[in-house]
């Protein structure tokens, strides 16, 4: 049987984060409020109103343009998509064709290969453009059927942008690296939350397969419904299944729309009958072409600062980080001004510590403290004093590097001064947590392990190295932890040869 | 292009109409003369002329991002053909 090759591409929706909706002032943030709370005449296409465009909306989209390394167009024109719903009040969605705001963008993609190396991997983003968001539609209350349909507006005109990626994905894991990397850009530029569960964020795929080494594509089905990161990999691995076996089973997949069923796990055809989409683009008349400024623009990235990838390079060169441990502290915005601070402590105490250090606490004790925190990545601020400061993170790394706190001592002082803001060498001392290199110490620490345990020091002279495990740890048992580690391994097999 | 009676059935089929046989004979007729006047349009020579998607000229009038609370949402719910509560109330449109 011929072994396939996936062939993806996603169209993404993300909710732009403004106060109002794209073409009028009703507010946004209605999750909480009754339904057509927020309802005017423009955004329910009552005749005679007029679509505004909302500034905001315009800056974050092209703001999201910028960090897809998109070109975001000087001039950008929006159209009309026809078709009749009941959530799309004028019958017609107000969003843009053939001139989109942003063009011909690529996103880089860190991806953990199966040898456990680390590949970069292009995706381009095709194009993103603005639209505007239709009504809810309400089918049922709870688990009853309703007979009619129940439509709030709402969310009817709410800004959105839409991110059309080339099919450049060939897995379920890279579509969902692409999603991650999408939502780190347009979280680090302030665009958009991108909660999937609260509809910030929704991702449409389109997926074929083709044998591997044909560059011809098969033919596309659209899959819908996704409502978080861990559906849309579940569903594209389920649908790259599903279509090798029709194929292996001599069949051809037809082009079709199907919806993922969380509950079975799997995607299920909407047979839709309706007639082949034609929705007569054609420009907006009631508003004119969209112009950005190379001065607007300019504002805009002095604006964003500088993009992950480039604070990537610059850590990775300026550090000497690895592309992985720079795409670490790079996750968030947040997180690498935290990161930029301790480095900054490290320089300006003059402490002896190199980058990979620091970096190897905050991957490790910092982030799983701060998911405690319910802080994030993203959000967090290097002077927030609920977390430890950069400067006593810096001294803690300086002490593991100068071989003067082992590994799991350096966890106990870490926590400690988060706790209680208390300088970590000084913890040391009040704790007695300084790691003992002292040869004469941890030799009498060795004999008496060996002493206490003849059984794991007779299979070792015997060639079982595992049985060094447990005499080393009687010694970090009697050294509360504190024993240098190397140091123990040396005298017990100094002592055993 | 020459327009037929197939044309018009099916944009009256997107636009939701239903047309009767003598006007769609009408149409097709009104269409085709409107659709040979573009084609007569066709023949300028506009080279030298670039595509144009908005003669109104206007530069951005763009709008600040301060809500406004429109506050006769009552006269639009009132246009809705049905409702329910706060819901507007329109036939099952899912099987």
């Amino acid at each position: 049987m011929p072994e396939f090759e996936p062939v993806i591409g996603l169209e993404v929706h993300t909710q732009l984060k403004t106060e109002t909706k794209m073409f009028c002032s009703c507010k946004t943030s209605a999750s909480e409020a009754p339904a057509n709370a927020f309802i005017c005449p423009v955004c329910t296409g009552q005749p005679g109103a007029l679509p505004t465009p909302n500034l905001r909306a315009v800056r974050l989209g092209a703001a999201a343009g910028l960090a897809l390394g998109c070109e975001v167009s000087e001039v950008s024109v929006f159209a009309r998509k026809n078709y009749f719903y009941p959530d799309n009040p004028k019958a017609y969605q107000i969003s843009q064709f053939d001139k989109p705001l942003c063009e011909n963008g690529a996103v880089e993609l860190d991806l953990k290969d199966a040898a456990g190396g680390v590949r970069t991997k292009t995706v381009r983003v095709h194009r993103a453009h603005l639209e505007e968001d239709a009504g809810k539609s309400l089918h049922a209350i709870g688990s009853r059927q309703l007979d009619h349909t129940l439509v709030d507006f709402n969310r009817c005109g709410v800004p959105l942008l839409e991110i059309v990626s080339e099919p450049d994905l060939n897995s379920a894991d890279e579509a969902y690296a692409y999603l991650m990397e999408l939502k780190k850009l347009l979280q680090w530029v302030g665009v958009s939350n991108c909660d999937m569960e609260k509809g910030e964020l929704r991702c449409d795929v389109n997926i074929s397969l083709r044998p591997k080494g044909e560059t011809k594509l098969g033919r596309k089905v659209e899959i819908k419904n996704l409502n978080s990161f861990k559906a849309v990999k579940d569903a594209i691995t389920h649908e790259i299944g599903r279509q090798a076996a029709v194929l292996n089973g001599g069949g051809a997949v037809d082009q079709d729309t199907r919806l993922w069923n969380e509950k079975e796990q799997k995607t299920v055809s909407m047979r839709s009958k309706e007639l082949a989409h034609d929705y007569r683009y054609f420009p907006e008349p009631d508003l004119s072409p969209l112009r950005i400024s190379a001065a607007f623009k300019e504002e805009l990235k002095k604006e964003i600062g500088e993009l992950p990838k480039a604070k990537k390079d610059r850590f990775k060169a300026e550090y000497g980080l690895s592309s992985y441990d720079a795409g670490v502290v790079t996750g968030g915005k947040g997180l690498s001004a935290y990161f930029e601070a301790c480095m900054s402590e490290v320089k300006r105490s003059g402490l002896a510590v190199p980058a990979k250090n620091v970096l190897n606490l905050i991957a490790s004790e910092f982030l799983a403290r701060l998911n405690g925190l319910k802080k994030d990545s993203v959000t967090l601020d290097p002077g927030d004093k609920e977390l430890i400061s950069p400067a006593n993170l810096a001294k803690t790394a300086a002490l593991t590097a100068a071989g003067k706190l082992s590994a799991s001592a350096a966890k106990t002082v870490f926590a400690k001064s988060w706790e209680t803001g208390k300088d970590p060498e000084t913890l040391m001392g009040e704790l007695g947590l300084a790691q003992v290199s002292d040869a004469g110490l941890i030799k009498d620490w060795a004999r008496e392990a060996i002493a206490a345990n003849p059984k794991a020091a007779e299979d070792f002279r015997n060639g079982n190295e595992k049985a060094l495990g447990p005499l080393v740890g009687v010694i970090m048992k009697k050294s509360k932890g504190t024993a240098n580690p190397a140091a123990a391994n040396a005298a017990i097999k100094e002592l055993l040869k | 292009m020459e327009i037929t009676e197939k044309d018009v059935e099916h944009i009256a089929e997107l636009a939701r109409l239903e047309l009767a046989a003598e006007e769609k004979k009408l149409y097709t007729g009104q269409l085709k003369s409107i659709f040979g006047w573009m084609e007569e349009l066709n023949k300028a020579d506009t080279a030298s002329v670039p595509p144009t998607s908005n003669v109104l000229g206007a530069a951005n009038p763009l709008r600040e991002d301060k809500p406004f609370y429109f506050e006769d949402r009552e006269a639009i719910l009132k246009n809705a053909p049905g409702r329910e509560y706060d819901f507007i109330k329109v036939k099952k449109v899912i099987e």
